[in-house]
């Protein structure tokens, strides 16, 4: 049972600031409405004014400008899905977005608000940081970039001021010679482990960039630069035979906790098990297209 | 405060009064009477409360209402046409695809958001587009089948129509 509460309208994105400015945290920015209204359907959270920020022309667009793919904070998950330009330069990203909760969720569900939700088992933020994506977030007087990495503070948790709104994505294509796997595990309706890997390697098949992230494990997504440092400068024959070594650094470094999802030990090790995977998944999708 | 919104709800168009923290689903039970659209999880996993809000389908029980000045949407009430069942109610009944009969109406307003969007899916994709409508007494071999049966006589009708 909801309870009562006031829906303001605002129509640009400075509007939308000044509101959160003015009423605090007696209010909150509402988009697709899939956890939020859950979260206070449940008695959770309860605010006096949602803030739709729906009506705000223009952050539902996904373009490509000089090798970034600009995603709007309102896109939602189902048209990121089907979206043909994220098919063509990110498809990992649009395969971990067709695997989100389901259709209807993605029909309303935003990837801004996903994001800004910070609910610890979720997928796009764990991607995010391994695709070396910058948030843009914007008030009344300023704007700002934010890296995927900075963004997460803690569960349900980021960095954004009181009265800033994350306005859009950007992702980096993808380099010719590199390659981007998301895998997850879990029973329940949301993942108990997510896992994102990005190799990047030169004509000699030595790695020359790896990135590595884990997330839903904990209370927030987070890099790995201890597992990244071991494959880095590695040939992919050298590196496979340290991933063991690799996949339990982020697995302790996913900071698991037990609950539904599943033990904190048990999690830990699908870490592991998903980075080996993750790992084989970019050689096979390598040499597939050579 | 109320707000009063116009919509077109199973091609009739209405226009309550909605107080902004009134859902959708509520709307259309306690308010309009429409009681064929049901509550499972009230989480949005189970599909249950599934209606086409402008062709899409959606959890009812996380939309509201208040934001839906203009909007079209279809409910298991709209499925039927004219006086006759809809080719997917007909399959599900000729099919036997449903027992206690709760997540029916969920099932086949997605069924009908999967067929409106791709007339010939492969079983997986039927699976795929129904993994997130779940069923807990009759299994889901015969929902698949009556989807499958339901698009084969779309697709027939159609191309009579041609």
């Amino acid at each position: 049972m909801l309870r009562r509460f006031r829906l303001e309208e605002p129509e640009t994105v400075k509007d939308a600031s000044a509101l959160l400015a003015r009423y605090g945290e007696a209010s909150r920015i509402y988009a697709g409405g899939t956890e939020l209204l859950l979260a206070m359907k449940e008695g959770l959270i309860q605010y006096e004014r949602l803030i739709n920020v729906k009506k705000i022309p223009g952050l539902d667009r996904v373009e490509l400008e000089n090798g970034v793919v600009r995603i709007g904070a309102l896109t939602t998950h189902r048209s990121l899905e089907n979206d043909p330009l994220l098919r063509q330069q990110l498809p990992a990203f649009g395969q971990m977005e067709r695997n989100i909760a389901n259709v209807r969720v993605r029909e309303m569900g935003t990837l801004g608000g996903n994001l800004c939700f910070a609910e610890p088992h979720a997928d796009p933020g764990t991607l995010l940081m391994v695709l070396g994506a910058k948030l843009m977030a914007e008030k009344t007087s300023s704007k700002r970039e934010i890296a995927a990495e900075q963004f997460f503070v803690d569960a349900y948790e980021t960095c954004l001021e009181p009265d800033e709104l994350l306005t859009e994505i950007r992702i980096p294509s993808t380099p010719r010679r590199a390659g981007v796997a998301y895998l997850k595990f879990g029973y329940l309706e949301r993942p108990s482990v997510g896992l994102g890997l990005f190799l990047a390697w030169n004509g000699a098949d030595t790695i020359t960039e790896a990135r590595v992230a884990v997330g839903c494990a904990g209370p927030k997504p987070r890099r790995v630069e201890e597992s990244e440092g071991l494959l880095k400068g590695k040939t992919s024959k050298e590196a496979s035979a340290l991933l063991g070594r690799a996949g339990e650094i982020a697995g302790r470094a996913a900071d698991a906790i037990s609950d539904l999802h599943g033990a904190a030990d048990y999690k830990q090790h699908i870490v592991g098990v998903l980075l080996k995977r993750a790992f084989q998944q970019i050689l096979q999708d390598r040499s597939s297209k050579a | 405060m109320k707000k009063k919104i116009r919509i077109t709800l199973n091609g009739n168009v209405v226009s309550p009064e909605v107080p902004a923290h009134r859902l959708l689903l509520d709307l259309l039970r306690d308010e309009i009477g429409l009681t064929g659209t049901k509550e499972g999880c009230g989480t949005g996993d189970c599909g249950a409360c599934t209606v086409l809000l402008d062709g899409k389908p959606v959890n009812s029980c996380l939309v509201l209402s208040g934001e839906l000045d203009g909007a079209d949407i279809v409910t298991i009430e709209g499925l039927q046409i004219g006086r006759e069942l809809h080719p997917i109610q007909q399959a599900f009944i000729q099919d036997g695809g449903a027992q206690c009969g709760y997540c029916t109406p969920g099932m086949l307003m997605m069924s009908k958001a999967l067929l409106d969007e791709n007339p010939n899916p492969t079983e997986e994709e039927i699976r795929f587009a129904l993994a997130g409508n779940l069923c807990r007494c009759t299994g889901y071999a015969k929902i698949v089948k009556a989807v499958q049966d339901a698009a084969m006589e779309l697709r027939t009708r159609h191309t009579a129509r041609q």
